[in-house]
């Protein structure tokens, strides 16, 4: 996390990020969207490398570009007529001003706190690792019963939007006669 | 400069604030969903940036609740992205300002 490498990348990523996040926000194609929205995950992902979470970045990447945004995609592919239109609804102005009220209170709680952090320069090699097998072990020894409970939920969550998306002919079919 | 906790920090907060501004302002559901995942991505980067600077005894604690949080956001978008489909077969319309009827 030092040097002028660490600070390059920083920006350039904070730059993408952000202006990606704005073109989900202006672009009028809903698949350009799903596009931004894609790339404004990659540089979260670049992010992580940076805060020295390399498994979590690769997990993000996983996750988030390979299964979440092809579901998006899918989810505009199966939604045909519904348009592409990326509109604004009628609450355009007070959502923006919301969001500028809010982003506003928040950026000033983080420049006015005196944060407690590590000191960085003296104590590098102190510096926090986390390799994944240390977060693979912590998964099932420290945090087991949440670690279950996550299955419990995804296996749910696969089952109901299974049942959600049937067909009103499969419903029929699998009625008991 | 060395980016410090600060910078992520913010980061974090201008992309919740965008993520807030595309869920409350967007017609089409699926622009709603892009909106919540991306406020959800915020919170992870957030949590991260505390995880990598604060001097707890455990830095794996962070990461772990960032795993958690990112399977709940995998649940929660199939299941949205299945009632966006069901509710256009039904209406053939998944503009948020269409759809105010608790019955069809």
């Amino acid at each position: 996390m030092e040097g002028v490498g660490a600070a390059v990348a920083f920006w350039t990523l904070a730059g993408v990020t952000l202006f990606a996040a704005a073109g989900i926000m202006f672009s009028r194609n809903l698949l350009h969207a799903v596009l931004l929205l894609i790339l404004t995950f990659i540089g979260i992902a670049g992010f992580f490398v940076l805060l020295s979470a390399e498994f979590l970045a690769m997990a993000q990447v996983i996750i988030y570009v390979g299964a979440i945004a092809v579901l998006v995609l899918f989810a505009v592919l199966l939604t045909p007529r519904a348009g592409r239109d990326n509109g604004e609804s009628k609450m355009l102005l007070p959502a923006v001003l919301l969001a500028v009220c809010l982003g506003a209170v928040v950026l000033f709680v983080i420049t006015d706190t005196s944060w407690n952090t590590v000191p960085s320069a003296p104590a590098v090699e102190h510096e926090p690792k986390v390799a994944a097998s240390d977060l693979g072990e912590a998964l099932l020894s420290t945090w087991i019963l949440p670690f279950e409970l996550a299955s419990v939920l995804l296996t749910a969550a696969l089952v109901g939007a299974i049942l959600l998306v049937r067909s009103p002919e499969e419903e029929a079919e699998d009625m008991p006669s | 400069m060395t980016p410090g906790l600060d910078h992520f920090l913010a980061v974090g907060a201008v992309l919740f604030a965008s993520g807030f501004a595309i869920a409350l302002s967007k017609r089409n559901a699926i622009g709603v969903l892009m909106g919540v995942e991306l406020m959800l991505n915020a919170v992870n980067l957030t949590l991260l940036a505390f995880s990598r600077f604060s001097s707890g005894p455990r830095p794996v604690t962070g990461q772990a609740f960032v795993v958690f949080t990112i399977t709940v956001a995998a649940a929660e978008a199939a299941v949205a992205l299945a009632l966006a489909v069901s509710v256009y077969r039904h209406r053939e319309t998944i503009d948020v300002d269409k759809l105010n009827l608790l019955r069809s």
